[in-house]
C-alpha cells in the first residue's frame, strides 16, 4: 500500500475528500454571511437558524406536498429568501442607524426564537431525509457516494456564480459602490435601501441552498444550524470580514485543513479551525483576505 | 423671464442638533453658471448637500424644473434631473474607471454618449480598466464629473472642483466647464478658488454663516473686489 507520511494515501485522499465536502458548505455558508456583512455591516447571526429552515422547507415541502429534492432546491431558498426580504424590510432596516451591535443582537434573538420556534413543535432529535442521488463511485481511493460528490460541484457552481454576479453585472457594481459609499450610490438615483433588502433576501436565500444540499447528509433538525454556523463564524474571521473571494477560498481552504487534521492528528480535528482563527488575529486581525482597517 | 430652473428659499437645514443652514435663498437659471463663494465652515458643501437632500433633516422650499424636492427621497432625486459632484469626488477604489463612469443610471435623454465623454476626457480613455482610484486627483476629479454628464442630468451640484489639483488641471476643467456651459448645462458651483470661480461662473453668491450674504453678476465684480478682499481674504 502506498504511503505518504506514514499515512495510507486512502486514508489521506478520503480525508481530503471529506475535507472538501465540509468546505462546501462551510464556503456557501461563509459567503452568504459575507455578502450580508459587507453591504449591511451586520453580523446576520440568524445564518445558522435560516440555514436550518432551507432543510426544514425541504422536508415540509416533501412530506406536506410531495414537492422533491431538486424543486426545492429552487423553491426553499426562494422562500427562505423571501421570508428574509420580510425581516430586512419590517424590523432590521429599522436598526442601521443605531450601533452595529444592535443588528447583531437583533439576529441572534431571530435565531434563537426561530430555532426555539421549531424546537417545539419538531423536538430537537433529527428528521432523516431519503437520498435524492443514488450510489457511490469507485474513486480508487474511496467509494465517493454520488449525492456527496453533487454537493461539491453543486456549491462551486453556487460560490462562482454569486463571485460573478458581483464581481462582472451591473447589480454588482451597485453592491461593491454601496458597500463603500452607500449615500453617494444613493444620491445617484439607486433604490440603495431596495439593494439593502435584496442583499439580505440573497444571503438568506444562500444559506437555506445549503440547508437544502445539507438535508440528506446530516439529519434535519432545529439544531443543525447552531451547530455549525459557529464553525463558519471562524471561517468568516479567518478569511476577512466582508470579503467575498476571501470566504469562498477560505471555506473550501479550512474544510480541507480540518479533514487533513482527522488524519494526522484527530484528537485536534475539532478544534484546528478556531486554532486557525487565533493565530490569525494575532498576526493578521483584518482576515486573511481582509483589507487592513 | 421664465421662472428659475432651481429655486431655493428659506432652506434651513441641520447636523443633528446643529443648526447649519440659517435660511438660504438661492435661484439659478437654465444653462446658467452660479458659483457659491464664502469662507471655510460658512455652509457652502452643507448648502450643495442639502439640496441634493443627502442632509435630511431640512425645512423650506426647493423647487427644480417646476417639482418640489424637499419631501423626494434622496434616490429619486437624481431622477428629477440634479446630480451631484462630492468634493471628496466620491470614486469607488472597488470598481474600474470604466465601471465608475457607467455607475449612475440614466435619469433623462441628452445625456453625453460614452464615445463624447472619452473625447472630452481623453484619460479616462486610456485608463478606462484601471482601479478608479489609482487615477490622479485630476483624473478622478474629471471622472466625477463625468459620469454624472451621462446621466442627462440638467443641472450639476459641483463642490470645489479644482481643490488640491495643479494649475495646468484647474485650466482643463475650467474649459470642460465652459464646454458645458455651451451644451445649455447648468452648474452650481461652490469653490474656494476665486481666481478660477471668475473666469467660469456667470453670478456669485457671497455666504455666511449659513445664509447668503450678496449675490451679483460677473459684470459687477471690479465693484465688489472690496467686499471680496474682506470676507474672502483674496
Amino acid at each position: 500500500m502506498t504511503m505518504i507520511f506514514g499515512i495510507p494515501v486512502q486514508a489521506l485522499m478520503g480525508q481530503l475528500l471529506i475535507g472538501l465536502i465540509n468546505g462546501s458548505f462551510y464556503a456557501l455558508l461563509s459567503l452568504g454571511l459575507a455578502v450580508i456583512f459587507g453591504l449591511l455591516r451586520v453580523i446576520n447571526f440568524a445564518h445558522g437558524a435560516q440555514y436550518m429552515l432551507g432543510a426544514f422547507v425541504t422536508l415540509l415541502l416533501l412530506s406536506g406536498l410531495g414537492i422533491n429534492y431538486w424543486l426545492a432546491l429552487v423553491l426553499a431558498p426562494v422562500i427562505v429568501g423571501l421570508l428574509g426580504a420580510v425581516v430586512e424590510r419590517t424590523m432590521l432596516s429599522r436598526l442601521y442607524k443605531m450601533d452595529h451591535l444592535y443588528g447583531l443582537l437583533f439576529t441572534f434573538g431571530l435565531a434563537l426564537t426561530i430555532e426555539g420556534t421549531f424546537r417545539y413543535f419538531f423536538g430537537a432529535s433529527g428528521m432523516p431525509y431519503p437520498q435524492p442521488i443514488q450510489g457511490a463511485v469507485n474513486l480508487g481511493f474511496m467509494f465517493l457516494p454520488l449525492y456527496r460528490g453533487w454537493v461539491v460541484i453543486a456549491s462551486m457552481i453556487v460560490c462562482l456564480g454569486v463571485w460573478l454576479m458581483i464581481e462582472k453585472t451591473k447589480l454588482g457594481a451597485y453592491l461593491r459602490a454601496a458597500t463603500e459609499n452607500p449615500t453617494l450610490v444613493q444620491s445617484f438615483g439607486v433604490n440603495v435601501p431596495m439593494l439593502l433588502t435584496l442583499t439580505y433576501a440573497l444571503g438568506a436565500g444562500l444559506a437555506a441552498f445549503t440547508g437544502v444540499l445539507a438535508a440528506p447528509i446530516y439529519q434535519v433538525s432545529p439544531l443543525m444550524g447552531s451547530q455549525i454556523i459557529i464553525v463558519v463564524f471562524a471561517v468568516v474571521v479567518v478569511g476577512g470580514m466582508g470579503s467575498i473571494l476571501g470566504a469562498i477560498i477560505t471555506g473550501y481552504m479550512l474544510g480541507i485543513v480540518e479533514g487533513l487534521t482527522k488524519v494526522f492528528y484527530p484528537e485536534a480535528s475539532s478544534i484546528v479551525i478556531f486554532v486557525i482563527m487565533a493565530i490569525v488575529l494575532i498576526l493578521r486581525p483584518a482576515g486573511l483576505f481582509g483589507k487592513d482597517a | 423671464m421664465s421662472a428659475p430652473l432651481l429655486e431655493v428659499s428659506e432652506l434651513h437645514a441641520w447636523y443633528g442638533e446643529s443648526h447649519v443652514l440659517h435660511g438660504v435663498d438661492l435661484s439659478v437659471n437654465e444653462g446658467e453658471m452660479v458659483c457659491i463663494l464664502g469662507r471655510n465652515g460658512m455652509g457652502k458643501t452643507t448648502t450643495l448637500r442639502t439640496i441634493m437632500g443627502i442632509l435630511r433633516k431640512r425645512t423650506g422650499q426647493i423647487t427644480f424644473a417646476g417639482k418640489d424636492l424637499i419631501s423626494v427621497p434622496l434616490h429619486k432625486t437624481a431622477h428629477a434631473g440634479l446630480g451631484f459632484v462630492p468634493e471628496e469626488r466620491g470614486i469607488f477604489a472597488s470598481l474600474s474607471v470604466e465601471e465608475n463612469l457607467m455607475l449612475p443610471p440614466k435619469v433623462a435623454d441628452g445625456g453625453m454618449s460614452v464615445d463624447e465623454i472619452f473625447a472630452l476626457f481623453p484619460n479616462l480613455k486610456e485608463r478606462r480598466n484601471s482601479q478608479g482610484t489609482k487615477l490622479s486627483g485630476g483624473e478622478q476629479q474629471m471622472l466625477a464629473m463625468a459620469r454624472i454628464l451621462r446621466t442627462g442630468a440638467r443641472c450639476l451640484l459641483l463642490d470645489e472642483p479644482t481643490e488640491g489639483l495643479a494649475p495646468v488641471i484647474i485650466n482643463a476643467i475650467g474649459d470642460v466647464l465652459r464646454q458645458l456651459k455651451q451644451r445649455g448645462m447648468t452648474v452650481v458651483l461652490v469653490e474656494q478658488n476665486f481666481q478660477f470661480a471668475a473666469k467660469v461662473a456667470d453670478r456669485f453668491y457671497l455666504m455666511d454663516h449659513g445664509r447668503m450674504k450678496v449675490e451679483f453678476p460677473v459684470s459687477d465684480l471690479p465693484r465688489q473686489t472690496g467686499l471680496l478682499h474682506r470676507e474672502l481674504g483674496v
